[in-house]
């Protein structure tokens, strides 16, 4: 569904991704570990056009996107609740999922995916009329995830959902990625919480200063020793 | 009291129209965090606009209501359609670069529009043909109001309250709040973010030259670079409300409307003479810069250009 071939992209005259090759496939959740600075939002920003690969390309369902500039990336079906939520904090909850519904038109489709969303995240019906920037940082990640569902995207980007969240909130926010997932949205997953990452997801690229070190089985992964050692403190 | 009423009406009429312009200066700031220098000049030209309309069509030999609604229309499309393409050949190619390289662009913008003008139309001042009649109705008192200050104030009111209703109802508006928090995840939500700001420059544009149109009824001397001074005002005004904030804007212009005039009617009491009007606004720009830099109703300290 999603190709990165031997992706490499610049800030300047830095290189913050070298040689990036990565495959996702229609229903998977394939995550994306490593530590700060590693190149993980970089990638994702690739993907979304933020950012252009000085070498190589990104191709979705077999039509290359690096030159597609990023609304247009949406109505293909790739959403992205992105780095540090990005929510619209002058704006209300409900308007917020208003934006993710932007290009829709179906005013009776948005409002069903809006009690969606509220069914995935009851507490943002609860916050429904209030402005986004008030609410705490878990209530925000909830409504940038509601949000990248409110165009029914058949590829979800997710940046780091679990930052800064308290434990009970962060498995809030796993259990609501399963439920996305068994919806049948396909996920690339971009995670500092390497256990927790592993845990809800197929396969998993390592990327380590901006080249994948590793990859294969979630399961697999967990249990290899370098990765114990290096991302799940064991 | 009398002087007071009567200044203070006068005030508010100049400040409906310094809160006009003051409205595309904060607009493009919030969305952009650009001094557009050249929307001053703005007002210049839908005041020019309206000119040509009214005196094309026919409407300055026949004053009439309809003439008025069809020139100060006309002019606002006019200038949208200038404001559009104005962001779209200067702006936006040097969007990506640094600040001062958008800012000097606007400086340079606005001297352009401005000598462009002074070419075409010679730098004599014209005179704006009278599309109502205007009478004057006495208050109490002896303070009085003329037709076109009545006219001032409605037609500010009206489009202030159909800007409120564009930024806080319609998509467009929405998307417009969404860009001018964060761009990169407004882009993401598949909102065409050019677009979006075209139409802020285009709304910005419209209350300028609707500011142009109404002025020139209240004093109907246009000339090429009657732009600047109500500009520099106007920017100041939405600098005291707060740069990015809308309400702001409007009060800032009240303000800096009423202050100018209240000098003219009591300056020279205190010792100030009346030909320091346009000094006020500068002095009141002094004063917001050192005790409240993000403005009357700014939360936080922005980012300065």
């Amino acid at each position: 569904m999603l190709t990165l071939e031997n992706v490499s992209v610049n800030y300047g005259a830095i290189e913050a991704l070298t040689d990036i090759s990565l495959t996702v496939n229609q229903g998977e959740v394939v995550t994306l570990i490593g530590a700060n600075g590693a190149g993980k939002t970089t990638t994702l920003r690739t993907i979304t056009s933020l950012l252009e690969p000085r070498i190589g390309r990104v191709m979705f369902e077999g039509k290359e996107i690096s030159a597609i500039p990023t609304h247009k990336l949406l109505p293909m079906g790739i959403a992205m609740s992105p780095e540090g939520r990005g929510v619209f904090a002058n704006l209300t909850v409900r308007e917020n999922l208003e934006m993710g519904a932007y290009i829709r038109k179906d005013k009776k489709g948005i409002a069903d995916d809006m009690e969606r969303g509220f069914t995935l995240f009851p507490r943002l019906k609860e916050r429904e009329k209030q402005k986004a920037g008030t609410l705490s940082g878990g209530e925000q990640q909830m409504v940038a995830m509601a949000r990248a569902m409110m165009s029914r995207p058949r590829l979800l980007l997710l940046d780091e959902p679990s930052l800064g969240l308290a434990p009970l909130l962060v498995h809030t926010i796993f259990e609501a990625i399963d439920e996305i997932r068994a919806e049948g949205t396909t996920i690339l997953l971009v995670e500092q919480n390497a256990n927790a990452a592993l845990h809800h997801s197929d396969r998993a690229y390592v990327l380590e200063t901006g080249r994948i070190v590793m990859e294969g089985d979630s399961k697999q992964l967990a249990a290899d020793p370098r990765v114990k050692e290096a991302y799940l403190g064991e | 009291m009398d002087t007071f009423v009567q200044q203070l009406i006068n005030g508010l009429t100049i400040g409906s129209i310094y809160a006009l312009i003051a409205l595309g200066y904060t607009m493009v700031y919030g969305i952009l965090r650009l001094i557009n220098f050249a929307h001053g000049d703005i007002y210049m030209v839908g005041a020019y606009a309206g000119f040509i309309l009214a005196t094309s069509l026919g409407f300055a030999a026949n004053p009439s209501a309809f003439g008025f609604v069809v020139t100060l229309v006309g002019a606002m499309a006019i200038a949208a359609g200038i404001g559009m393409a104005i962001e779209r050949f200067a702006y936006r190619p040097v969007r990506k670069f640094s600040k001062m390289t958008t800012l000097i662009t606007a400086i340079g913008m606005s001297l352009l529009i401005e000598y462009l003008f002074v070419f075409i139309f010679s730098g004599t001042p014209r005179s704006f043909p009278q599309l109502i009649t205007n009478d004057n109705y006495t208050l109490f008192g002896n303070a009085t109001i003329s037709t076109s200050q009545i006219l001032i104030f409605v037609v500010s009111i009206l489009l202030m309250i159909l800007l409120q209703y564009i930024i806080f109802y319609t998509k467009i508006g929405k998307a417009m709040r969404a860009v001018s928090f964060n761009l990169n995840s407004a882009k993401l939500m598949g909102i065409n973010t050019n677009f979006v700001i075209a139409f802020t420059f285009a709304l910005g544009s419209a209350l300028a030259a609707a500011g142009g149109v109404l002025t020139a009824q209240y004093n109907p001397k246009i000339e090429p670079l009657m732009g600047i001074i109500t500009g520099l005002k106007a920017f100041v005004a939405a600098v005291l409300g707060g740069i990015g904030n809308i309400p702001g804007a409007v009060l800032g212009g009240l303000l800096i409307g009423a202050a100018e005039t209240l000098v003219v009617g009591y300056g020279s009491a205190i010792g100030i003479p009346s030909t320091y009007r346009d000094a006020v606004a500068f002095a009141i720009l002094i004063l917001v810069l050192l005790v409240r830099p993000a403005g009357l109703l700014g939360s936080n300290v922005q980012e300065k250009v």
